[in-house]
């Protein structure tokens, strides 16, 4: 009875199929405190999502309200057409690893991959037969005999997701899972886990600070900030045209720069007029206009190329593959602003403190928000 | 979108795990109420009541504060208790800082030695010292004419049954030393006094308070001691008794077991006042200090400690001894005699052997109730009331003195209403009431012990839907076997010595070793008294050998999965 294909179907995303799981107006008070302020989510059946923020931002109470850990104050979840509110964890249908692993520091790697397995009424053969197989799934086919303590961190976690999927669960649920481990053994991880998943097609919700994290694994990200939603959308999507200045500033780096709307379609930045799309805002509006430092542009700035700036490089930061340069634009003698300049382009145009140069921010890389 | 505030709140359904462990809350509450609450309540309320039962306000109170005879006894308890304090303070805390600071040879064995007066019933150093220098002493005359019976004596007695207590608190507080303040103030090129005055006693002063206040606390409502070597200079806890056991006057021994809750009380208000701000001493980042031999320093606190660890060992050596001699001081040959109790006291051996039947209740039934209370505080969820009632009445126990817990039992338990009164003058009523008495301690133990394990594990076991049992029993308790053994010994070792709250409420049938120690001594048969104390200190010593043991062969046996 335990298989791949006991696995509900990738649903594909973003199609018109009912959300597996529906989260509906969840707000979450500790005492006085709102950790989480009416927030709603679909999330489709097969999806690997992500829930982005800084700590404090809900992301957490979030997912332990989805695993019953933490239930709610207000607010509604529908698991595969389930309403499991106010449900128990025993009661729902999830496996969940957490930061620590919570692996049984006493029972062996493969005692703990069977733990939940005991319960379920099984013969001990078909018990061996389905652990063997897990630990098979994610690489660890010898390790059964041994204990926790005996493997390395990297092992650990992989024993814990094992433990996480021997049940077949409807829904995973990974709190932090990889920021226990050091840089190299997540970075491999990361694969490793996004390659499972996939392969399973399990619905999986993941918490994490890590932002480049979210951004190599999840199909959809939840970014969070004060216990609210700020958006929701692919990786691409969020980065590339983030909802919100917290977005943009929380994922990847962003310049910001102070200005007011002149016109549509044009923003005034100090002493500098730049053309800029900026829907839905009225002229006179005070506005904060975003770039991403690698949107700077140097090269290929012909005649008719649209809002070139005269800037001094006031200093360099060698970061390895790249310089991240502090522009001064002649313009705005307040602003400084960052931009990623390849060592090719740096020997090209022999860019070092001190000399000046002219730049351009494309319009459609520019990014307009209200300011109050 | 709607607004936060108003939507409906959520139906909780509450899974089979919260119904089993809510219900054991609301047992372990009403254990919790009926074995220390309703009896401290009925010794309160029988302190407004005169002898036939009437209600007089204060009047036993306005009588017992204008007794100047019985005023006398609380001053006479607090100068005996701050006197031991001053004694027992430095002298614990070089001997910790001896243990944890320095690298002096033997530490194990002065770690073991230290702990000697923990495994004897505190009537053992009174019965030495009148050995030494009681009427019959041998070095009577070095007091100059002074008595040893009195407060002399008192305080002497008290320093070796208080200064394990206080040990182990200050070698605690101690040993958690931020490697890098004593670097940082080498590198800033400070003097070694500097240093100990700047770094390591600001480090150690909530141990140090702390440790004050539980000498204060002990001294104050230590019974034996008093009982044995205390003459006619009277203390609060002899006052209750003689009240009690004396003059059958129970509103009045109300009244001064009240008295003598006070001063227990504020000292472990204080204490916990104390404790609550010494959290933030050793952050997670600490590097631990490791002591480096200084050769002169190093010799220096050996010979301290060859010092005190020689005292407490030959002031339990002298009452092994006495309890083998033929006639103090005029025949000093050997004699087993003494051991043949049935000589002086009509129980004979039979004290001895309900100790021991005692002592082993309590650690089984004891360590269960204590082992699954924690737990339950611990790792249940929601249902904070009754979460919180459970922590404070198991909390309640530290501040309140054996005796007073002991007349609390005698008023409520021997109520002629009390459907529970046919415990009344059994073994269960001491299994119980000891229990109850030391039940704080060994709470906080399994406590810690629950804190220090992933919390998670309960989550993990919910979401494979593994009931909790399953993992309490296959998980948890194996993880936490030292602490439950620890537990166990804790119990058992106390209800060997323990002669405070069980003097009430033994009877000819249930007489405990340590209350023969009490009667023998009284009716002049002291080297009978000093056998049976000692019977108390090998046992104890015994069951303390078998859990060392014990733990060797749990660490080997479960070295794979403890490694780190």
């Amino acid at each position: 009875m335990y298989g791949e294909a006991h696995w509900p179907a990738a649903a594909t995303l973003g199609g018109t199929s009912a959300p597996f799981l529906r989260i509906r107006n969840l707000t979450k008070l500790f005492g006085g405190f709102a950790a989480l302020k009416d927030v709603s989510l679909d999330i489709v059946g097969g999806e690997f999502v992500c829930f982005l923020g800084p700590s404090g931002c809900g992301k957490t109470t979030l997912l332990r309200a989805i695993a019953g850990l933490d239930i709610q104050s207000e607010g509604t979840i529908e698991q595969g057409g389930r309403d499991i509110s106010g449900l128990p964890p025993s009661a729902r249908d999830f496996g969940i690893v957490f930061q620590s692993y919570a692996l049984f520091p006493n029972l062996t790697v493969a005692e703990n991959v069977g733990y939940g397995l005991r319960s379920r009424k099984l013969r001990k053969a078909a018990i061996a037969t389905r652990v063997a197989e897990l630990l098979t799934l994610v690489g660890l086919p010898e390790y059964g005999a041994k204990y926790p303590a005996q493997i390395s961190g990297g092992q650990q976690q992989r024993v814990a997701l094992a433990r996480a999927l021997a049940t077949s669960p409807g829904l995973l649920l990974l709190d932090e899972p990889l920021s226990a481990l050091d840089a190299r053994v997540r970075l491999r991880l990361r694969h490793e886990v996004k390659a499972l998943q996939r392969r399973l097609g399990v619905t999986t919700i993941m918490v994490t600070h890590d932002q480049e994290e979210a951004l190599t694994m999840a199909d959809r990200i939840v970014v969070m900030n004060h216990g609210v939603i700020e958006q929701v959308g692919t990786p691409i999507e969020i980065y590339r045209e983030p909802a919100t200045p917290f977005v943009a500033d929380f994922v990847g780096t962003m310049n910001f720069l102070d200005g007011v709307l002149v016109g549509a379609g044009r923003v005034r930045l100090g002493a500098a007029e730049l053309e800029c799309d900026s829907d839905g805002l009225a002229p006179g509006a005070r506005v904060r206009v975003s770039i991403r430092p690698e949107d700077v542009r140097v090269r290929g700035l012909e005649a008719g190329i649209l809002n070139r700036l005269a800037v001094e490089i006031a200093e360099c930061d060698f970061m390895g593959s790249f310089c991240r340069a502090s522009l001064r634009p002649a313009a705005m003698p307040e602003a400084v602003i960052q931009a990623d300049f390849s060592i090719n382009l740096m020997r090209d145009y022999d860019i070092e403190p001190g000399r000046h140069l002219e730049v351009a921010l494309p319009p459609e890389r520019l990014g307009v928000f209200a300011r109050d | 979108m709607a607004t936060a505030v108003g939507g409906p709140t959520v139906r909780r359904t509450l899974s089979s795990d919260d119904v089993i462990m809510r219900a054991g809350l609301v047992l372990l509450t009403v254990w919790l109420a009926v074995t220390v609450a309703l009896p401290l309540w009925a010794l309160l309320s029988k302190s407004f009541q005169n002898s036939d039962g009437d209600f007089v306000g204060l009047a036993n109170y306005v009588r017992y504060f204008s007794t100047p005879a019985m005023f006398q006894s609380f001053w006479n308890s607090i100068a005996v208790a701050l006197a031991t304090t001053a004694i027992v303070l430095p002298l614990a805390f070089i001997y910790a800082y001896a243990l944890t600071r320095s690298c002096i040879p033997a530490r194990w064995l002065f770690q073991a030695l230290a702990l000697i007066p923990i495994l004897a019933p505190s009537l053992l150093p009174a019965i030495s010292l009148i050995y030494l220098f009681g009427n019959q002493g041998l070095f009577k005359d070095w007091l100059f004419g002074n008595s040893i019976y009195g407060p002399l004596g008192i305080v002497i007695a008290q320093v070796f049954y208080c200064f394990p207590h206080a040990l182990m608190i200050l070698a605690t507080a101690l040993s958690m030393a931020d490697g890098r303040l004593y670097e940082a103030a080498d590198v800033l090129g400070a003097s070694r006094l500097r240093v100990f005055f700047t770094v390591t006693l600001p480090s150690a002063k909530y141990g140090v308070i702390s440790a004050g206040f539980v000498i204060f606390t002990l001294v104050i409502t230590d019974f034996g001691i008093a009982k044995v070597i205390g003459g006619r200079f009277n203390v609060l806890a002899t006052d209750i008794y003689k009240q009690v056991i004396g003059q059958q006057n129970f509103a009045m021994g109300a009244v001064v077991g009240f008295v003598l809750l006070m001063p227990a009380v504020l000292a472990f208000l204080a204490d916990r006042l104390v404790q609550r701000r010494q959290m933030a001493v050793l952050s997670a980042r600490a590097v631990p200090l490791v002591p480096r031999p200084v050769p002169a320093r190093d010799w220096g606190l050996f010979a301290c400690c060859g010092v005190v660890a020689g005292l407490l060992a030959g002031i339990l050596a002298v009452a092994v001894w006495a309890s083998f001699i033929k006639f103090w001081p005029y025949n000093l040959s050997l004699t087993l005699n003494n051991y043949n109790f049935a000589n002086f006291d009509p129980s004979g051996w039979a004290p001895y052997w309900t100790s021991v039947r005692m002592a082993l209740w309590v650690a089984a039934i004891g360590t269960v109730i204590v082992f699954a209370g924690a737990y339950l505080v611990e790792k249940s969820r929601g249902f904070t009331v009754g979460r919180n009632l459970v922590q404070f009445l198991a909390t309640l126990p530290l501040a309140v003195p054996g005796l007073v817990l002991g007349l609390g039992y005698i008023f409520f338990f021997n109520a002629p209403n009390n459907p529970l009164n046919f415990l009344y003058a059994t073994l269960g009523i001491l299994v119980i009431n000891t229990i109850a008495h030391f039940y704080t301690v060994v709470h906080l133990t399994a406590v810690t012990a629950l804190k220090q394990i992933d919390a998670e594990f309960e989550a993990v076991s919910a979401s494979l839907r593994v009931p909790f049992y399953r993992t309490l029993m296959r998980v948890t308790v194996p993880i936490c076997l030292p602490a439950i053994l620890d537990i166990g010994v804790y119990l058992f070792v106390n209800a060997m010595t323990t002669v405070s709250a069980v003097i009430f409420l033994y009877s000819t049938d249930t007489k405990l070793a340590s209350i023969a120690v009490v009667n023998m001594d009284e009716a002049g048969f002291t080297a009978a008294a000093a056998a049976m104390a000692t019977m108390i200190v090998v046992t104890s010593a015994g069951v303390k050998l078998l859990q060392v043991a014990l733990n060797h062969a749990f660490a080997r046996r479960t070295q794979a999965w403890r490694r780190r």
